[in-house]
């Protein structure tokens, strides 16, 4: 299964943070520390898998993608297949491209929730759910427009505090 | 710099009313600043006062919701950046309750950020999941179930599992594929809290979308990979499933460049490896589509690489065919062949698993594999380690084992240099030519290693130097201990050595540094002390050395010598004798008063060579039984043992009332009931016992019965392996790793191995010429002939073709012989462990498969629907086929179930015997005295002391690591 999914960018700051196994906020931080370390000292043309025992367990390993300023990282177990995880990062970045019209980090930073949203419809509680660019958009739109729609039938500020006191 | 200017730009874009339009002008201003601080500090402020102000006002009353998405937001994102924003879970856990799906959907992504599964808050949040995957809107129910997969723990399963079940006949795919994969996840949470529900897997293996039929098999790949046999029967649906993908007969939508749904293609291959391993009839089924796909899979892109590479892991694992494993050797080296590193990667992966069933598909790719070991990519360089640690023999030991320590040398990762370090010491320890180079490497493991290396490795090295080979030659075991010794002394000039190797060195000093007179009694003692001077700091060294120091003393006395006290070792005496650890000051006053005693009183003190001496260490403490006779007959109270103190009954009832008390108290996580206009006094109260008692539907005893089995298979484990570590084999040729294969086993015998040793060496003369040949020529540089040269030393064969031909099959017998040992240490293993499996699986597994519903399954073709939406197919007479094999097949299996629970357990515990597998309840386990429970305090003193008469220093700890020494 897919442990986590990270992206940061080439200075170490993570711009999303996904942990399909319950992590507490300082652990998250220091294994994302520790996959930058790792990252950023390896060279350009060599091959996109690395190794992860070290830092997520035996038999872990992660596939990284490095685009433009960006690394986008996913870490799995023996169970999964490190081409097909590299496909994977593949529908991420292009489902974003479609989304965002030429994706770019700051896309990614202000929209952080709609990457999760993203992320939600490619991913599901570790396993592949669906590989298509095209579907995982659609649904996707389908979301915020229905976000969008009852949001504006109930735009009337109320509080929740109340509500949940009740 | 760059960045920056993009971001100030961006943000003018932004402010226009661009690209972000969700985002307040203040969560920009925030990433704005974080993206402008220049260190660290600057950052943390930021993002401390930006916290303060959400906390401020988030506890505002009246705060409006969309301002609230907002804050919850910001929290999410300070939180990414490490700092703790938990005074505003609460805030996110109320958003969940939201009607409106935005802020729905806002507040389940903050509460699966924030929350761990057994977090406070989750109580409040199981009823709003509940209430939600039962609502209309598709999209709720999405977030909802999503929301269930990160946070639903063991304990709220039964609150929300009977809705996920429900929505697996949901009209929306979408949905049906997610709630197949939230009970996957509930069943990798709590195997038993679903394991009534297994039968919905099987079932939606025949769902009219290929998506969800997709989804299901995640789950049946982790139901397989626990218990193979069960699914036997499903072999052929998910061969014809194979097939209909790979024949592109899915709709066009579930391509991914130009592959028929690739990712479902690779988990239906996972799962047929798994099915088909050691199974020659279901591998039968599979060998045809496993050709197609070969035959169709396209080599140029990711995707197709990655199926292929998945096609030949399965090869590998399932019973071995001819065609097949040539089509997998010529895939593997068009992957070796690459230019691209990670089919490069790949490709050494999968020729580590060929080479498990045919040895000789390396050397085809010798060179490549040495490209691949040179290469700056370090993932590449330990998948190649990897590979070579695989196929690692007598012939080519030394050339592995030295690139390994070449290689442990020039890295810095401790994690990665430890597990290098123990893999050399393992080949060093299997495969050593000769006890020179054993001695050699492991004193560069240590050295470079140090204390990275297990400790019980030290005292192998320890015992082997003191013990010999295994044979009988005295002579060379005596060389060997000098071997050791005049190396040791050399290496003690170094400047910093690790500890445990100074442990070593140390130990074998005392025993035998004086043992050849080579050496005199107060050089070595001079040695010894310099030792405890240059390193001070540690108690573990100095014990060793003083021990080291009386020993050598003692053979001195003993041999009639005067020893006399050099003033260094006086001075240490003198430190130890004042040290703050007892243990030292002990052994610095039994030294003191072991220089004044007669020689011949030191020499049964410490005799020479006493270290192989086997110590009978009385467990039952049988000498003390006079004495305790004698104490009872005088009139002392008997001595009972523990367990029976306190009786069997009030135990039993302490249990019965504690499991009580524990199904009363669980959650309820069903609404109450509704008052009823006449309610019948005893009626309703029935209904909720029964209730509550479904709500906990974890049987405790199948938690006891696995926990025990547990705790059983480790010992047979633990035996094994240290059986496997302690030995070192010097025949060599025998290969520890991998299953029994399936190649025709000749019977060869251990003298036609060492002819074919000589024949190894010959082969490298000939290469050597060979390469003299090829410079001469002038076609290769110097640096490929080195290449060569090393891949001859590896392999074992030449790269050149004519001399191929004979090597190889001069080799042919080789790898025989190495196939042929295996199976009989592998048999003697493996029932164990086949009939431990047996037994673990839980029972109601075994009781599924014999369920109306499993067997019938099969006679619904997965894709029969499917087929009808896609078009006509030539289908029917194999869908018969398949329909009256399965059905054939099922009784068998039952049988076969039925024969073995009850073989299998009571061989478990006839077979290991031991106080674990006896059941409390038993009468028989009230005969069993309390002695033999394991290690005991008084045993593990025990050994402490006969330990330290022999004159080794327990590391501190864990005494019981002697064990291994002891014998």
């Amino acid at each position: 299964m897919i442990r986590a999914v990270i992206v940061m960018n080439t200075q170490g700051k993570p711009r999303l943070l996904k942990f399909y196994e319950f992590q507490p906020p300082e652990k998250q931080q220091e294994l994302t520390r520790s996959v930058f370390a790792v990252l950023s000292g390896r060279p350009d043309n060599v091959s996109n898998f690395v190794e992860a025992d070290a830092i997520f367990g035996p038999g872990t390993r992660l596939v990284y993608k490095h685009l433009a300023t960006l690394y986008f990282v996913f870490v799995f177990d023996s169970c999964e297949n490190e081409l097909a995880m590299l496909d994977l990062i593949q529908v991420l970045v292009e489902t974003l491209d479609r989304c965002f019209k030429n994706v770019c980090e700051l896309d990614i930073v202000f929209n952080f929730n709609k990457m999760h949203t993203i992320l939600d419809e490619i991913i599901f509680g570790g396993q592949v759910l669906e590989t298509s660019s095209e579907r995982v958009l659609k649904a996707v739109e389908e979301i915020s427009r229905l976000e969008k729609s009852s949001s504006s039938v109930s735009f009337v500020p109320k509080s929740v505090s109340g509500r949940f006191g009740r | 710099m760059e960045q920056l200017k993009t971001i100030g730009r961006e943000l003018a874009m932004g402010s226009q009313g661009g690209g972000w339009t969700g985002q307040s002008k203040e969560f920009l201003d925030l990433v704005k600043s974080i993206g402008e601080a220049r260190s660290k500090a600057e950052e943390d402020r930021i993002i401390l006062r930006e916290i303060e102000s959400l906390r401020r006002r988030i506890a505002e009353p009246d705060v409006p919701r969309r301002r609230m998405k907002e804050y919850i937001i910001r929290l999410v994102y300070a939180e990414m950046l490490g700092h703790d924003a938990s005074f505003g879970y609460i805030h996110a856990v109320k958003m969940t309750h939201d009607d409106s799906l935005s802020l729905k959907r806002t507040g389940y992504l903050a509460v699966t950020l924030f929350l761990s599964d057994d977090h406070d808050l989750i109580i409040l949040i199981v009823n709003t999941i509940q209430k939600d995957l039962r609502s209309d809107n598709y999209l709720i129910v999405c977030a909802a179930l999503t929301a269930a997969c990160k946070l639903i723990n063991e304990e709220t399963i039964p609150a929300v599992l009977p809705q996920v079940v429900d929505l697996l006949a949901h009209p929306k795919e979408a949905v049906r594929k997610k709630a197949v994969m939230a009970l996957h996840r509930f069943y990798q949470r709590s195997p038993a809290s679903v394991s009534h529900l297994i039968s919905n897997f099987r079932k939606r293996l025949c769902d009219n979308d290929p998506g969800v039929m997709g989804a299901t098999l995640c789950p049946l790949f982790d139901l397989i990979t626990a218990d193979v046999n069960s699914y036997k029967d499903l072999v052929i649906s998910f061969v014809s499933i194979l097939k209909q993908v790979a024949e592109r007969r899915l709709p066009k939508a579930y391509d991914y460049h130009q592959m028929a749904a690739p990712f479902i293609q690779i988990k239906l291959l996972k799962i047929l490896a798994l099915l088909g391993s050691g199974d020659k009839q279901a591998s039968g089924h599979i060998y045809h589509v496993l050709g197609d796909i070969f035959r169709k899979c396209e080599s140029s892109s990711n995707i197709g690489n990655a199926v292929l590479y998945e096609c030949i892991c399965c090869v590998s694992s399932i019973y071995p065919n001819a065609k097949l494993l040539d089509a997998a050797a010529e895939s593997t080296s068009k992957f070796l062949k690459s230019e691209s590193h990670n089919l490069k990667y790949m490709g050494i992966d999968a020729l580590g698993r060929l080479i498990k069933i045919n040895p000789d598909v390396a050397e085809e790719h010798q060179l490549a594999v040495i490209d691949c070991l040179e290469d700056p990519d370090d993932t590449l360089k330990r998948k190649t380690f990897e590979l070579l640690y695989k196929m690692t023999k007598s012939t080519n030991v030394e050339v592995i084992v030295d690139r390994m320590i070449d290689y442990m040398i020039s890295i810095n990762d401790n994690h990665y240099k430890t597990e290098i370090a123990s893999r050399c010491v393992e080949l060093a320890e299997q495969f050593a030519p000769s006890n020179q180079w054993f001695i050699q490497t492991m004193n560069k493991v240590f050295e470079h290693a140090g204390d990275l290396v297990n400790v019980r490795v030290a005292h192998n090295l320890m015992r082997l130097i003191a013990e010999g080979f295994g044979e009988d030659d005295e002579g060379a075991d005596s060389q060997l201990r000098s071997s050791a010794v005049n190396s040791y002394l050399r290496i003690l000039g170094e400047p910093k050595l690790p500890s445990l190797f100074l442990q070593v060195i140390c130990w074998v000093l005392g025993e035998y540094g004086t043992a050849d007179g080579k050496y005199s009694a107060s050089y070595i003692i001079g040695k010894l002390c310099d030792v405890t001077e240059a390193h001070l700091c540690n108690d573990t060294v100095k014990a060793y050395a003083i021990s080291a120091i009386m020993k050598i003393c003692a053979f001195e006395i003993a041999a009639g010598r005067k020893v006399e006290m050099l003033p260094e070792c006086q001075s240490l005496i003198d430190e130890l004798s004042a040290s703050h650890s007892t243990d030292l000051q002990q052994r610095a006053y039994e030294l003191q008063a072991l220089l004044c005693i007669h020689s011949q009183a030191v020499e049964s003190v410490i005799p020479l060579d006493a270290s192989c001496e086997d110590i009978e260490v009385d467990r039952n403490l049988s000498f003390l039984d006079s004495f305790v006779q004698q104490s009872i007959e005088k009139g002392a109270r008997p001595y009972i043992p523990e367990s029976e103190r306190s009786g069997m009954f009030s135990v039993s009832n302490y249990t019965s009332q504690h499991q009580h008390e524990t199904s009363s108290h669980t959650l309820r996580f069903e609404a109450y009931e509704l008052p009823k206009p006449s309610p019948t006094p005893a009626a309703p109260q029935i209904s909720v016992s029964t209730r509550t008692t479904d709500l906990v539907p974890v049987p405790e005893t199948t938690y006891y019965t696995e926990n025990n089995q547990a705790s059983k298979l480790q010992p047979v484990l633990d035996a094994s392996s240290a059986d496997h570590g302690i030995k070192l084999h010097l025949v060599g040729v025998q290969k520890k790793w991998g299953r029994p294969t399936y190649s025709a086993s000749s019977s060869t015998t251990s003298s036609s191995e060492k002819k074919t040793n000589g024949v190894t060496h010959l082969d490298g003369v000939s290469l050597q010429s060979q390469g003299t040949l090829y410079d001469s020529k002038g076609q290769q540089s110097e640096v490929s002939a080195e290449k060569q040269k090393l891949a001859a030393s590896l392999f074992g064969a030449s790269a050149g073709k004519t001399e191929k031909k004979p090597t190889s099959t001069q080799r042919a017998p080789k790898a025989n012989t190495a196939t042929a040992e295996r199976p009989g240490v592998a048999r003697a293993v493996s029932p164990e462990i086949s009939k431990q499996k047996a037994a673990s699986s839980p029972p109601p597994d075994l009781l599924d498969l014999g369920e109306p519903i499993s067997t019938t399954t099969p006679t619904i073709d997965p894709f029969e629907q499917l087929e009808g939406l896609i078009g006509p197919t030539p289908g029917p007479s194999t869908l018969d086929n398949s329909v009256t094999t399965s059905e054939q097949k099922a009784p068998d299996l039952m049988a076969l179930y039925t024969d073995t629970p009850p073989s299998s357990s009571s061989s478990i515990s006839s077979g290991l015997g031991d106080l674990h597998s006896a059941d409390k309840n038993s009468p028989m386990a009230k005969n069993v005295p309390s002695i033999k429970k394991g290690p005991n305090p008084q045993d593990s003193l025990q050994k402490d002391a006969t330990a330290r008469h022999v004159g080794v220093t327990p590391t501190g700890n864990n005494p019981n690591l002697f064990r291994d020494l002891l014998g």
